[in-house]
C-alpha cells in the first residue's frame, strides 16, 4: 500500500481523481482526436517514474480518427494484461512539439505495493538514492 | 500636444553635415521617415514623453542617435566610417492613443550593430545612455523585433517545454509548484520537510524563494542535501519524477557554478537563479545548464523596479524576449488573477512570446510586431503570487497547459497541512483539466466542477471554504494602449 494521498501511483493527468468510466475514458480520446493527435495503448509491470518505454500494444493508431476504435484497442489490452498497469498516450506531429500531448493510466494492479528507497551513504553527508518498485524484484509477467 | 512634423529634414550636402558645430538629430539622419526596416534589422518601438517644446519627431531621432552612434555635437570622425549604416533610423513616430505627451517611435538598427549572441551588447545600446537623456521626460521600449538573422545567434533555452515533459514525464497539463515559506529562517531540516510534504501530496516542483541563497540561519549546502532527500523520498512515494528548484544565485560566478555543480552531483534535475544576476551571468549559466541536462528556473527578482511604470522602464514582454533567447527554461510571467501586477491580455502577450512558435502581432495584447522564432526552444511560463486552487479554472482558461501553476501560500497555508493543500491543488488541477477537454465551459462552469470534485475531496473542500472569498482585483498599472476590439487595431 502505498501512503500517498491517494494510496496509488499517481502518474499521468488523471490519477488524483476517481477512476475514469470507459465513456470518460471515449470523452478524452475525443477530444485528443479532434486536436489532431494519435493515440496509442501502453502498458507495463514496471511503473519506475524513470521506466519510459513501457510496451507498446500495437502501434500508434494514426489513421485511426474513431474514439471507438482506440476504445476497442484498449479493451483489447485489458483482456490481455488485466493486472498491469495501462496507459492511453497522444500523439502531437506539429513541428515544434513532436511529444506526447496527453497520458493518462486507465487500468491498474489490484494491490499497488509502490517503491522502496535505497540510500547509499557518499562522501560529505551525500547519499545516492534508489528508487525501485517492491514489484520489480519478481520477473516480467509474474509481479502484480 | 505638439503636432507631428514628420516630413524629412536630414541634410544631405556632406560638408554642411559635417561642418563643426550642433544639429538637430532629425537633420544629422536619424530620422528618415521614407526608411523600410530590412528584414535583418532589429527594430524597437519605444514609448517616449518629450519635454515640454520638443518637437516628438525629434526626440524620436535623438533616441535612434542616442541609442546608437550620436553624440551631442557633429563629429568629422564619421566620415572615416560608413555612417549611415551604424545610425539606427526612426521611421514613425505616432501620438499613443489618449495619452497626452506621449509618443510611440520606431527605430531600426542595422544587423551591424549588435555582437552575435550577446543580451548584454544588445541592452547596451537599446536601454544605454538613451534612457537617460534629458530632453526626454521619460522613456519606455515597449517591444523589439528581433531579426531571423539575429535570432539565430542565440542558443535559447537549454531544455525547452517539450523536452522538460518528456524528461518528467508529465503531460496534458499543467505542472503544479509551490514556493516553500517562510522564506526566510527554516534550517536545512525544516526546509526539507516542507519540500517533502508538498510533493508527496502531489506537486510536481518544489522552489525555493529568490532570496535563500546562503545566509546565517541555512548555509546552501545543507539546504541543497535536505531537500533532495525530500526529492527522493517523495518519488519513492509516489512513483513520480519530482523536482526542487535550487537556488544557485551567489556573489560571484564561481559560487553560482560551485553550487550548480553540487545541485547536479546531487541528482536535482532543476536548479534556479536570479534575474538580478545580470546577463552574462545567465548565458554562462545557460550553457553550464545544456552541458549538464539541467533545467533552469529563471525567477525574474527585480524586473518590478523598470517594467512596472508604463512611461518609462522596459516592458516585460521585451525581458521575456531576451530571456528566451538568453536561454532559461522557466519563467516567472504573471498570473492576472493573484497579487502581483498584471492585466490578463499583458500578461497573455508575455506567455505568448514564452511559448509562441511564431508570434503574432497582437496590439490588445501588447505584441507590436510579428516575431519568427526559428524553432527556437519554447519556454516554460511560471504562474505565481497569491493564487488558490478555487481560481484554478481561470488560470487554466487564460494560460492553458503550458505553465507552471505555484501556489506557495496555496499550499502551505491550508489548514489540514501542506499534504493536503498540495492534494487540493492536484485535485483542483486535474478536474478542470478534465472537464475542459470534455468540452465544459471553464469560466461559467469552473466554480460548480470544483464544488463537485470536493464532495469527494476534503482537502478541496477545506481550500475552497478557507480562500472562497480572495481576489486580488486592483487596477493594473501596465495595460494595452489598444482596445480588445478588432477595429482598435491600427
Amino acid at each position: 500500500m502505498m501512503t500517498n494521498p491517494t494510496g496509488r501511483l499517481t502518474q499521468g493527468q488523471f490519477s488524483f481523481l476517481p477512476d475514469l468510466s470507459d465513456e470518460e475514458i471515449r470523452q478524452q480520446i475525443e477530444y485528443g482526436l479532434g486536436k489532431g493527435y494519435a493515440w496509442s495503448v501502453e502498458y507495463t509491470d514496471d511503473p519506475h517514474p524513470r521506466n519510459t518505454y513501457w510496451e507498446m500494444f500495437g502501434m500508434p493508431m494514426f489513421d485511426l480518427r474513431d474514439a471507438a476504435g482506440v476504445m476497442q484497442e484498449l479493451d483489447g489490452c485489458r483482456k490481455t494484461f488485466p493486472s498491469h498497469y495501462i496507459r492511453l498516450l497522444a500523439f502531437d506531429s506539429t513541428r515544434g512539439v513532436e511529444s506526447i500531448a496527453m497520458s493518462f493510466i486507465v487500468n491498474r494492479p489490484q494491490v499497488e505495493p509502490g517503491f522502496g528507497l535505497i540510500r547509499q551513504e557518499w562522501h560529505n553527508r551525500t547519499i545516492r538514492y534508489t528508487v525501485y518498485p517492491y514489484a520489480a524484484v519478481e520477473p516480467e509477467g509474474e509481479r502484480y | 500636444m505638439s503636432e507631428i512634423r514628420n516630413d524629412s529634414t536630414q541634410i544631405t550636402d556632406a560638408k554642411k553635415r559635417y561642418s563643426a558645430g550642433v544639429l538637430k538629430y532629425r537633420q544629422m539622419g536619424y530620422w528618415q521617415p521614407d526608411y523600410v526596416p530590412a528584414d535583418t534589422d532589429t527594430v524597437c518601438l519605444f514609448r517616449i514623453t518629450p519635454q515640454e517644446g520638443v518637437d516628438p519627431v525629434e526626440a524620436g531621432a535623438a533616441v535612434a542617435g542616442e541609442s546608437s552612434t550620436a553624440t551631442w555635437t557633429v563629429v568629422w570622425t564619421d566620415r572615416l566610417t560608413a555612417c549611415e549604416n551604424y545610425r539606427a533610423k526612426c521611421f514613425k513616430v505616432e501620438p499613443v492613443p489618449n495619452t497626452p505627451g506621449q509618443y510611440f517611435a520606431w527605430v531600426a538598427y542595422d544587423i551591424i550593430l549588435f555582437e552575435e549572441g550577446s543580451i548584454a551588447n544588445i541592452t547596451a545600446s537599446l536601454i544605454g545612455n538613451v534612457f537617460s537623456f534629458k530632453p526626454l521626460k521619460a522613456a519606455r521600449l515597449e517591444d523589439i523585433r528581433v531579426p531571423v538573422a539575429l535570432v539565430k545567434t542565440f542558443k535559447g533555452p537549454p531544455t525547452g517545454l517539450i523536452v522538460e515533459r518528456e524528461r518528467l514525464d508529465k503531460f496534458g497539463r499543467p505542472l503544479l509548484g509551490a514556493t516553500t515559506k517562510p522564506k526566510l529562517g527554516l534550517s536545512g531540516r525544516n526546509y526539507g520537510r516542507v519540500i517533502y510534504e508538498g510533493l508527496k501530496g502531489g506537486l510536481d516542483f518544489m522552489k525555493d524563494d529568490e532570496n535563500i541563497n546562503s545566509q546565517p540561519f541555512m548555509h546552501w549546502r545543507e539546504r541543497f542535501l535536505y531537500v533532495m532527500e525530500g526529492v527522493n523520498k517523495a518519488s519513492a512515494a509516489t512513483g513520480e519524477v519530482k523536482g526542487s528548484y535550487l537556488n544557485v544565485t551567489a556573489a560571484t560566478m564561481e559560487e553560482i557554478y560551485e553550487r550548480a555543480e553540487f545541485a547536479k552531483e546531487l541528482g536535482s534535475v532543476i536548479i534556479m537563479v536570479d534575474l538580478v544576476v545580470g546577463w552574462p551571468a545567465i548565458q554562462s549559466l545557460a550553457n553550464w545548464c545544456r552541458r549538464n541536462d539541467m533545467l533552469l528556473h529563471m525567477h525574474r527578482a527585480g524586473h518590478g523596479t523598470y517594467t512596472r511604470q508604463k512611461n518609462h522602464g522596459v516592458s516585460f514582454r521585451v525581458i521575456a524576449k531576451w530571456l528566451r533567447l538568453a536561454g532559461v527554461d522557466h519563467l516567472h510571467a504573471g498570473t492576472a488573477v493573484g497579487k502581483l501586477e498584471g492585466d490578463p491580455l499583458t500578461v497573455q502577450g508575455y506567455y505568448n512570446v514564452c511559448r509562441d512558435a511564431y508570434t503574432k502581432t497582437d496590439l490588445p495584447r501588447g505584441i507590436y510586431f510579428d516575431q519568427d522564432w526559428c524553432d527556437l526552444k519554447k519556454v516554460m511560463p511560471v504562474a505565481s503570487g497569491g493564487i488558490h486552487a478555487g481560481q484554478m479554472h481561470q488560470l487554466i482558461d487564460l494560460f492553458g497547459d503550458d505553465v507552471v501553476l505555484q501556489f506557495g501560500g496555496g499550499t502551505i497555508g491550508h489548514p489540514a497541512g501542506i499534504q493536503a493543500g498540495a492534494v487540493a491543488n492536484r485535485v483542483a488541477l486535474e478536474c478542470i483539466v478534465k472537464a475542459r477537454n470534455e468540452g465544459r465551459d471553464l469560466i461559467n462552469e469552473g466554480p460548480d466542477i470544483l464544488q463537485k470534485a470536493a464532495q469527494f475531496c476534503t482537502p478541496l473542500k477545506q481550500a475552497l471554504d478557507t480562500w472562497k472569498d480572495v481576489t486580488f482585483n486592483y487596477a493594473s498599472t501596465d495595460t494595452s494602449d489598444y482596445a480588445a476590439t478588432p477595429s482598435a487595431s491600427h
